[in-house]
């Protein structure tokens, strides 16, 4: 059996999930990436996505999260997400809202690095849109 | 003297507050309840967020380069307060102590000749500040219409802090709200937003742990620090919530208690006067009979 490690999912308003888990993958800015026990010490980004975690017992769990960042110790990891939702709870008209909001960002982004953030995050979630709503 | 039916309803009208404040003090508990929670809820990421910060902020150092919300805009002219109070009174001193606390915070900034702006957070604030310091206060944020309060709700005061610093409106920021130490004790607390203060670096193992950024530390912080000020403002709204609602239930509790005194007191002069009257009606019947 793979080592196994502490994780953490926690919003601002809740502690989502702690657990002991053996793999979890991050949707990183800069590319998903798989954490497992003994990872290097590593603070990264996250961007909109889903996370999924697996836990000691072997069971799979995966959340929504909507940007963010993760500290990752050889001996745990932390998810601190913007917000955060189980695969199941999450709701279309929720990610339709968001989905509206980013594009109301873009139009008001007066800068051009406000603008290129903006599309970026538009982007972003218009990927999560199209990998987990048809599930 | 009143009259005896005049006494009857006084005691009527008594009870009837007693009622209303004996309600209030139980709504108040039952939110008090659900505050804590709440509280107790958003405590994990705000101290992850420090422990974070405390580290990445050592990574990056005080160079040039740092953000400017970390560093400050290296002058100290014009400061920003954010005051937070509740929307409602009815919970004791617990507005009035948060205006006055910020009161002679902007008297002392004065007096050193700074310029201050005012952000008001909550109806109670505003009103209490208003009165003398109108001209200073730029905005105000009502959140009369929100049951519970949520991040979103901090985000919104949080973005309106950013976009001031961004336009160059003012140096430094601080916040001021109550912290929540127990159901009667609620003590008014200033905390500095901008320039973060990092605070004393966590002294654990993973402070001293060499990370890897990805992607960089300084762009990690700069997406950091504008969520650490969401994060320590969503922290002192919901320490206010909590602090208001325990203010609210002992001044409510207080109410109720002072109420029954008064019933008590009314009563007893009520069956005093009752007694007086039967007496002189006696009197008045036996002193005719003795007159025939």
């Amino acid at each position: 059996m793979a080592d196994s490690f502490n994780f953490e999912l926690v919003s601002p308003e809740r502690l989502l999930l702690s657990a002991t888990v053996t793999e979890v993958v991050l949707p990183g800015t800069d590319g998903e990436m798989t954490v497992m026990a003994n990872h290097a010490p590593t603070m990264t980004t996250i961007k909109p996505g889903v996370v999924t975690v697996t836990t000691s017992e072997g069971k799979t769990d995966r959340f929504v999260v909507f940007g963010g960042f993760a500290d990752i110790l050889p001996d745990g990891c932390t998810l601190l997400a913007e917000s955060a939702v189980a695969v199941s709870d999450i709701d279309r008209d929720d990610i339709n809202r968001r989905l509206q909001d980013a594009r109301e960002d873009l139009a008001d982004a007066s800068t051009d690095t406000a603008k290129q953030k903006a599309q970026e995050y538009l982007d972003q979630l218009t990927t999560l849109n199209g990998a987990i709503l048809p599930a | 003297m009143p009259s005896l039916k005049d006494l009857k309803n006084r005691i009527a009208s008594v009870k009837a507050t007693q009622k209303i404040t004996k309600a209030m003090q139980m709504v108040a508990a039952a939110k008090l309840r659900r505050a804590q929670e709440a509280a107790e809820a958003a405590r994990p990421y705000s101290q992850r967020m420090a422990s974070v910060m405390s580290n990445i902020a050592e990574a990056v150092g005080g160079g040039d380069d740092a953000p400017k919300l970390m560093t400050g805009t290296g002058k100290d002219d014009t400061h920003l307060l954010v005051v937070c109070t509740a929307e409602r009174g009815m919970c004791g001193g617990f507005n009035s102590q948060i205006a006055r606390f910020a009161r002679d915070h902007v008297r002392r900034l004065l007096a050193d000749g700074k310029t201050v702006k005012i952000l008001c957070v909550g109806k109670k604030g505003y009103d209490i500040l208003r009165r003398e310091y109108a001209s200073l206060i730029i905005e105000r944020v009502d959140f009369r219409d929100v049951k519970q309060m949520s991040f979103a709700q901090a985000e919104t005061v949080a973005d309106k802090v950013t976009d001031l610093f961004d336009q160059g409106g003012f140096d430094v920021c601080t916040l001021f709200y109550s912290e929540f130490k127990s159901v009667i004790s609620q003590v008014p607390t200033a905390q500095q937003l901008i320039p973060a203060s990092t605070g004393a670096a966590a002294d654990d193992a993973s402070a001293s742990a060499i990370y890897d950024y990805e992607p960089s530390a300084e762009e990690i912080l700069e997406d950091l620090l504008p969520r650490s000020i969401k994060v320590q403002i969503f922290r002192a709204l919901l320490e206010n919530v909590a602090g208001e609602m325990g203010a609210k239930m002992s001044a409510m509790d207080n109410a109720t208690r002072n109420a029954g005194e008064m019933i008590d007191k009314l009563s007893m002069s009520y069956n005093r006067q009752r007694q007086a009257q039967i007496t002189k009606e006696l009197i008045e019947i036996i002193s005719g009979a003795e007159a025939l």
